[in-house]
């Protein structure tokens, strides 16, 4: 493994080298001066990981700061304050948001190395070439532009890439299989009267909306021309549907942080809730039994990736890009990857992970062995199989992709009615 | 030498006025320009526009919402006014020596010396599904079944605004019951009133000024509010502080704005209503 990591290591530093030849006079020069640069990076917890910024250091030599905000602070700095970072880490569908203030640069894809393994569905939508397109802000939507400096999103694959995909996974609902003693297969029974005072739904509303879609759909109750993206028809009756279930005493709370979601269901508070992958994660850690249920109707996808801001230029964006490089090399993949996670680059990330980590993660097989996370902590035992299975069955059945709606706004105030309600 | 008095009172008074200006009145002027301003989900463009309000006053939410931050309030000064008031009579008739008083008194302020979110959320396990309440009313044989409403309800909201704010009732009330002449009590006394006629005609009146202060306290700490009702509530109530902090997040800055001042003229009437009753400048 270490082998490997040097191998990479050095083949980015000659390339890089080679690159400054051209470019400068004085390679040497240029080798000195790039462990003062320093890129700051920000973006949602989930990958602004420090173990990250150390080998950034170890591997590439120059300094990479990191700020982890909640999803709205991050769109609020990415649209409103573009000089206060150089990358910016989000969610392909707060880039549909930003990407209009001008505040992102394009990245050239001829200077990405690993572009062609990048999965499908960052480029044209598709995991394998047959599959369908799920709803809502699928990334390769939001993914390229048609020419540099664009403010529109281009249909098909350009030179020009909005986001470089990093990170991405399929949610669905989690429960308390020890509580609940019933097999759990669709997202309607999240507004079941059996549970009544047990359930919970997370309190963000451009991702509620997306889970409270696909109740409504699983219940039979609207058929929607896209859950992505809802007509002020479709909101209202969504609501209305949630609205009755919240008077009728349906929700024991709605959490807001991945905190409080872990401290719902390991208290035995909730039953059946909407959740992330880590915070299953973290209430297992705890020696409670909890599932990250697969359910017949589909996963509610959300994918995250790294965009440069307008103001990089000159060295600094060549370090970004030989970072977004060595992103895509493997060794980040791995990290999130052993997490739950899903990388871009999936055969690159294979090279960092033990083979039974490969088979548990990736392809769904029994571990052979104890599963650990990076940090140590024990996620799964020999014999256990991932909730869900292989990554082309969970990917492969994303039924919507976290997204923003025309109506946002319709959509927010309804909101905030059914909190009040 | 007139002159130069009056420009010596000036002199006087222009550090804090300054200090008011620049950090109280600049930025409610600003936030009251902003609240006419229109957004997007990106940008904010300055216009003149009644939009916000329109929607504002349009919306039935927003009423709901005001009558529960009503509610909130009304009940939080009741429950704060009953404890507060028996604990600063306690303290100030009932406690003769001085040293204890302040030792008692201290105790009370032994909470505040964690944070306020603490403080709120150390309730949380306490009162929950199986938490130590419910556990030990089952244990007792009070009740079968766990008791729902003891978190994340009303319920829950008003107690966490009780702990949290009684103080604010008991400081200001103890301080003007020290005040008050102890012959005056003896006096009540002599002409033969009960001890129940003294605490109504006597006692209650002159603390008046006391009472007012803590109120104004809990009033606009209440209304204020926004974290306590989201943890306690488990986000299923609203009131007027957390709508104003969904449209931040939301980066609706002049909706929120709007409703900031809203709000904010809301708990001025209510303050210059209650000033009417009772003359606070007395008592400072």
């Amino acid at each position: 493994m270490a082998k490997v990591g040097y191998t990479r290591r050095a083949l980015l530093k000659g390339g890089a080298a080679a690159a400054a030849a051209s470019a400068l006079p004085a390679p040497m020069l240029w080798a000195q001066d790039i462990k003062n640069i320093t890129l700051r990076q920000f973006g949602t917890g989930v990958s602004n990981l420090n173990d990250v910024a150390t080998k950034v250091k170890e591997d590439l030599g120059f300094t990479l700061e990191m700020t982890a905000l909640d999803s709205d602070s991050v769109t609020q700095r990415a649209a409103t304050q573009p000089d206060s970072f150089d990358i910016a880490d989000i969610e392909y569908w707060i880039c549909k948001k930003v990407w209009p203030t001008g505040n992102l640069q394009a990245m050239d894809v001829s200077k990405i190395a690993n572009y062609d393994k990048i999965v499908g569905i960052f480029k044209d939508g598709k995991l394998t070439p047959d599959s369908d397109i799920a709803q809502g802000t699928a990334p390769h939507t939001v993914g390229f532009i048609p020419e540099p400096g664009a403010t529109t999103f281009a249909d098909e694959q350009t030179n020009w890439m909005t986001l470089i995909p990093t990170i991405y996974n399929a949610d669905t609902l989690g429960i308390r299989p020890d509580l609940i003693n019933r097999p759990i297969e669709s997202w309607a029974e999240l507004l079941n009267p059996e549970f009544r005072g047990k359930a919970s739904i997370l309190d963000i509303s451009s991702i509620g909306i997306m889970d409270m879609a696909m109740v409504c759909e699983a219940m039979g109750e609207i058929q929607y021309g896209d859950k992505g993206n809802m007509t002020r028809e479709e909101i209202d009756a969504t609501f209305a549907i949630f609205t009755e279930a919240k008077q009728a005493g349906q929700f024991r709370a709605f959490w807001k942080s991945f905190d409080e979601s872990v401290n719902l269901m390991a208290s035995g508070e909730v039953v059946i809730q909407s959740m992330w992958s880590p915070a299953i994660t973290a209430v297992k850690s705890r020696g409670i039994d909890c599932v990250y249920q697969p359910l017949k109707e589909g996963y509610r996808s959300w994918g995250g990736g790294i965009g440069l801001s307008q103001s990089l230029s000159g060295m600094e964006l060549d370090a970004a890009y030989e970072y977004i490089n060595w992103y895509l090399s493997g060794w980040v993949g791995g990290y999130l990857m052993r997490q739950g996670y899903y990388s871009a680059v999936p055969e690159t990330s294979k090279e960092y992970m033990s083979e039974n980590e490969w088979g548990y993660w990736f392809e769904g097989k029994e571990a052979t062995d104890v599963i650990t996370s990076p940090t140590g902590d024990t996620l799964a035992q020999a014999g256990e199989v991932r909730d869900g299975g292989s990554f082309e069955e969970r990917m492969g059945s994303v039924a919507c992709w976290n997204a923003v709606m025309d109506e946002n706004q319709y959509m927010v105030r309804k909101w905030n009615e059914f909190i009040a309600s | 030498m007139l002159k130069n008095r009056h420009f010596l009172g000036w002199l006087q008074a222009a550090p804090l006025s300054l200090v008011l200006l620049v950090f109280l009145i600049l930025p409610i002027i600003t936030i009251v320009i902003v609240s006419f301003w229109q957004a997007t989900e990106f940008s904010i463009i300055p216009a003149f526009s009644m939009e916000n309000y329109q929607f504002l006053f349009g919306s039935p939410v927003t009423y709901k919402v005001f009558l529960a931050t009503f509610k909130y309030a009304a009940i939080t000064w009741a429950l704060t006014l009953a404890i507060g008031f028996t604990v600063a009579y306690y303290l100030a008739f009932h406690i003769r020596s001085q040293t204890v008083q302040i030792a008692l008194f201290l105790l009370c302020t032994i909470p505040f010396w964690t944070s306020n979110i603490i403080r709120m959320i150390s309730w949380i396990p306490f009162l929950g599904r199986n938490g130590i309440a419910n556990s030990t009313l089952i244990d007792m044989g009070l009740i079968d079944e766990p008791l729902e409403w003891l978190l994340y309800s009303d319920f829950s909201v008003i107690l966490a605004f009780v702990h949290l704010y009684t103080l604010f009732m008991v400081v200001p009330i103890f301080n003007t019951m020290m005040r008050i002449d102890r012959s005056l009590i003896e006096a009540a006394y002599d002409n033969g009133a009960s001890g129940f006629q003294t605490l109504v005609h006597v006692i209650v009146p002159l603390t008046k000024p006391g009472i007012m202060i803590g109120t104004i306290f809990v009033l606009t700490l209440v209304m204020g509010d926004f974290i306590t009702v989201r943890f306690m509530s488990g986000s299923q109530s609203a009131n007027v502080g957390r709508l104003i902090s969904n449209d931040i997040a939301l980066l609706q800055y002049p909706s929120a704005a709007a409703t900031a001042v809203v709000l904010l003229c809301t708990v001025l009437i209510v303050i210059g209503i209650l000033l009417r009753f009772v003359d606070i400048r007395k008592e400072l």
